[in-house]
């Protein structure tokens, strides 16, 4: 992000020489439109990312799985406020979170996810997003983004003011008159900082973003103790070949996987926002021994090849030595279990498009649409009058 | 008059390091506070969930009188020795934990308490409970951790030790019962 800023300060500064015959006043200029373009990003909220995907909120006893396993892992990587739990009604298994502050934050998953999921790889998922919410990647995405609007607007307006003054047939003359080849070199400068800084800018940014990425990673194998659980799900994920409906390309990068991986992208591209889930999933399974950020740091070095490492040394400092646990004891009833899934994401949905349910003590289960106006219903299977509450 | 100077602006950056390093101690004994209170609450939520949960199993296992009592005991001794210290708990939950799984295994065996909508939904309270127990543990002993390596290592255990913070425990869930695999009766 560092680079971004640098990239954006010297545009400007380039700009503001050559074209006000004032540095700082560009570096003012561009750290103005910078200002304003935070504040009308910063200030428009989680809100309309979470209503474009269609979500809508549950509550505990809508999905008391669901809830516990965000409960769990809000208490494994020490959030203060249990974050808001939305739920989409797509086929295609994903998962995003979004949120500012880790005070204010909201984690999204699709029905599709809660279907194909068993609850240690659901509990990875959500480990990956919580840890996005903690490590305030939401917050740091959108600066970037902003940093990439604003350098992309100013190139673009330079560009433009440069070819009016070559059309009107002739630069302003410098006031001192000595300095022709001094201003040519601005210029040259100039035109190559404006051709290169939103390529650059782009380039970080991607980078940023698979950074964190495995960054999140990290996070979710530490925080659930079992790294084979999130790289299970994404295995599961990769495999899925649905479209996810909602998602275009403005809030691709939130998901957990890329939505658009299929449409004709080289996952490996340096202008991917997520890293290659195949490498992802085989560093989670080469972590050897432990499942701590330096566990996860090592398998990572190792996979790609690099020595260069993806955590930051302080939080190596402070990652203990931390032991892989067991799996959760599998239902040996795999089909019956199934069924009981798709029964609770069925049950969730009914209930968010506002049918009652009602359970008669023979224990068959009657759903009542929104519009039911009698007081009582008959059992069909015992004849036991129930009241409509 | 440049010496004077000196002396007062060591003595300035000493004191600013005195206080930055006891408001650190008390940021830390604090945080492990907080995370011994998320424990708490997550071991109550546990004592009171098990009577539920024994009371449903009652009906359907008549023959498990053992295992369902084993559980009731265990749980009522880790109410009682909820005011205590941090290793004596550890001990008394720890075994709290080998007599619930030792029960969950046998329940396998019954296919119709399996199908009661009641005894699953306590069942996944009841798990997810465990795995918050285990977490805000892991959480607890993170903390302990830190706070640990603030007090003992130089040069904060001089001021540690001046103000008398002391090193913490570790809470650690001993539980001997779980290297022997529970015992099934097929009866």
């Amino acid at each position: 992000m560092l680079g971004m800023g640098l990239l954006l300060l010297a545009l400007g500064y380039i700009l503001g020489l050559y074209f006000l015959y004032s540095p700082t006043a560009g570096l003012i200029i561009a750290l103005m439109i910078w200002a304003v373009l935070n504040f009308i990003a910063l200030f428009q909220g989680d809100n309309i990312m979470l209503s474009m995907a269609k979500a809508k909120k549950i509550s505990r006893d809508d999905s008391p799985r669901l809830y516990n396993i965000v409960e769990e892992m809000k208490i494994a990587s020490g959030l203060e406020n249990m974050p808001a739990i939305y739920v989409i009604d797509d086929p295609a298994p994903n998962a995003f979170a979004t949120g500012r502050n880790p005070e204010k934050a909201a984690v999204a998953v699709t029905t599709g996810l809660l279907q194909k999921l068993n609850r240690d790889e659901l509990q990875g998922v959500i480990g990956h997003e919580i840890s996005h919410v903690k490590n305030r990647d939401v917050l740091l995405m959108t600066m970037c983004s902003i940093l990439l609007g604003t350098i992309v607007m100013l190139s673009w307006y330079a560009s433009r003011m440069l070819f009016f003054s070559s059309m009107t047939g002739g630069r302003r003359r410098s006031s001192s008159g000595g300095g022709g080849s001094a201003q040519l070199i601005i210029l040259a400068v100039g035109i190559v900082l404006m051709i290169l800084a939103p390529i650059l800018a782009q380039l970080i940014y991607f980078t940023i973003s698979r950074k964190r990425e495995y960054l999140a990673d990290a996070s979710s194998a530490q925080y659930t103790r079992y790294p084979e659980g999130l790289a299970s799900a994404l295995e599961k994920i990769s495999a899925s070949t649905t479209q996810l409906k909602a998602a275009n390309k403005a809030t691709a990068p939130m998901y957990i996987i890329n939505p658009f991986r299929k449409k004709g992208r080289a996952a490996s591209d340096l202008s991917s926002t997520h890293p290659p889930i195949s490498e992802r999933i085989r560093i989670l399974r080469s972590m050897a021994g432990g499942a701590s950020f330096a566990d996860y740091d090592n398998a990572y070095r190792k996979t790609r090849l690099t020595s260069k490492g993806v955590v930051s040394p302080s939080a190596l400092a402070t990652s203990g030595t931390v032991a892989v646990r067991d799996a959760e004891p599998q239902r040996t009833d795999e089909s019956q279990y199934k069924i009981e899934q798709s029964r609770e994401i069925s049950d969730l949905l009914w209930r968010q498009n506002n049918y009652r349910t009602i359970n008669c003590e023979c224990g068959t289960k009657f759903r009542l649409p929104p519009k039911f106006k009698a007081t009582t219903v008959r059992c069909p299977h015992c004849g036991i009058i129930n009241k409509v509450t | 008059m440049t010496g004077l100077y000196i002396v007062i602006g060591v003595v300035v950056i000493l004191a600013i390091l005195l206080f930055g390093t006891y408001n650190s101690l008390v940021r830390l004994r604090n945080q492990t506070k907080n995370a011994w209170a998320q424990i708490d609450v997550q071991l109550k939520r546990r004592h009171d969930l098990i009577p539920n949960l024994v009371e449903t199993a009652k009906g359907y296992m008549k023959h498990e009188r053992e295992t369902l009592e084993a559980v009731t005991n265990a749980r009522n001794m880790a109410q009682q020795m909820s005011g205590s210290s941090v290793g004596e708990r550890g001990k008394v939950e720890g075994e709290l934990s080998s007599a619930l799984s030792r029960l969950l295994a046998v329940v396998e065996n019954y296919p119709d308490l399996k199908a009661n909508q009641n005894f699953l939904a306590l069942q996944e309270e009841l798990s997810s409970t465990e795995n918050k127990v285990s977490f805000s543990r892991q959480f607890y002993n993170d903390s302990i951790l830190r706070y640990n390596n603030k007090t003992q290592m130089f040069p904060s255990n001089v001021i540690a030790n001046m103000t008398g913070f002391k090193a913490g425990e570790f809470f650690e869930v001993s539980v001997a019962a779980e290297r022997e695999a529970p015992k099934v009766s097929f009866s």
